[in-house]
């Protein structure tokens, strides 16, 4: 789909409480785009709570319900039941966490609103840190990355959620990123369509946290799939397509970029580069992102 | 608007919510728009909702609530946005 066909409707409203160059609103917008506004949502703590700015006013124009850390799939479940008794079958009812709030401290929820096949959509925006309380370390931080938990680089690698979630098996789940707006759009647009339980995960690039300048936010995030640190592809009943670029490398029809690509750009890497250069780490890297390929050939081509 | 009379607490849509956001830009986007070909990727990748599109396909910026952070002006590929600092060159 062109971008020129996209609707012109916004549900994010100008002069809202986000940093400028915020991965979070970009994706918010182009969400909106494709659930329309009959839609009712559902935040946890996360920087998605601030961005509403302050009482008496809220930057978005669809109704929000704000809610503890661990209970976004929990309160969701809540509001598509409270829907369904009303009869109003076809509000979209929409999660939307971050990637603390669905690796580490609301995956129990998650979980479990999986298992009972509640009709809704989770979006988890991952920026790999917990960034609305600090930049602190979280599940989905990569191997060797600084946060203000993690002084000297993270120790352990992230933690594969997609594959979690796919133990579900789940009508619809997909990876996708802010820089391809095309995918994104395809992808909520086919979760709408599906009843059921539907799960998205959304790479955001974040300024702040990651320690770039803001305006390659959407550079980072279409580097992040070229280097094969991340990968855009959708499973539907338990078949997995990869898309894009991810397909391509799956196949080995383009040889992926070096991980060194999108890391140097990154001052949360600088401590891999600065004084001295730290192959080792970014070796480990590197071969840890081999073997998630490796993986995703033997199981998915 | 509709207001609810309800008990919780319940905040209502409104531009602006923080006030003119354009006050924290640094730098601004400036639009030649001879050297736009209408793609359109500024608009999709605005976060802030900033680039209107106009009746002739191409775009405006609204300076208002702009907040500065160039993502425009890096996804341009005919770079038809550049960035200047706010309030002439110094």
């Amino acid at each position: 789909m062109a971008i020129k066909d996209f609707p012109v409707e916004e549900c994010i409203l100008q002069g809202n409480a986000a940093c400028p160059g915020c991965p979070a609103t970009m994706a918010l917008r182009m969400v909106f785009k494709a659930l329309g506004k009959n839609t009712v949502m559902v935040v946890p703590a996360c920087c998605t709570a601030v961005i509403e700015s302050l009482y008496p006013h809220t930057s978005f124009d669809i109704p929000v319900m704000n809610i503890a850390f661990e209970a976004a799939a929990a309160g969701a479940s809540g509001v598509e039941a409270a829907l369904r008794m009303q009869g109003k079958k076809d509000t979209t009812v929409l999660a939307w966490a971050g990637d603390g709030g669905t690796y580490d401290i609301g995956i129990q929820a998650l979980s479990g609103a999986l298992e009972r096949g509640t009709n809704f959509i989770y979006i988890c925006y991952n920026n790999q840190i917990y960034s609305n309380t600090g930049i602190q370390r979280s599940g989905a931080t990569p191997y060797a990355a600084w946060t203000t938990t993690t002084v000297s680089g993270k120790t352990e690698f992230r933690k594969e959620m997609g594959d979690i979630i796919q133990a579900h098996h789940i009508p619809y789940s997909a990876q996708t990123c802010v820089s391809y707006p095309d995918d994104l759009y395809r992808k909520l647009k086919k979760a709408k369509s599906i009843k059921g339980p539907k799960y998205l995960e959304i790479m955001a690039p974040c300024p702040p946290g990651w320690r770039f300048s803001m305006e390659k936010t959407v550079e980072m995030g279409r580097m992040a799939v070229e280097t094969g640190a991340w990968a855009l592809y959708e499973c539907e009943n338990d078949v997995v397509t990869f898309n894009g670029k991810s397909k391509l490398i799956l196949e080995k029809k383009i040889e992926r970029k070096s991980i060194e690509e999108w890391i140097k750009y990154q001052g949360r890497f600088s401590h891999l580069f600065k004084p001295k250069k730290d192959t080792k780490r970014i070796q480990t890297l590197e071969d840890h992102i081999d073997q998630l390929w490796e993986r995703y050939r033997k199981c998915y081509l | 608007m509709k207001r609810y009379d309800v008990v919780t607490t319940i905040s209502y849509p409104k531009t602006g919510a923080m006030g003119k956001t354009g006050s924290w830009r640094v730098f601004k986007p400036i639009f030649d728009k001879a050297k736009c070909v209408k793609c359109l990727r500024c608009w999709i990748f605005c976060p802030e909702a900033s680039i209107r599109r106009e009746k002739d396909g191409t775009i405006s910026i609204d300076y208002e609530y702009c907040k500065g952070c160039g993502i425009c002006a890096n996804e341009c590929k005919v770079e038809a946005i550049t960035m200047e600092r706010e309030g002439g060159k110094k």
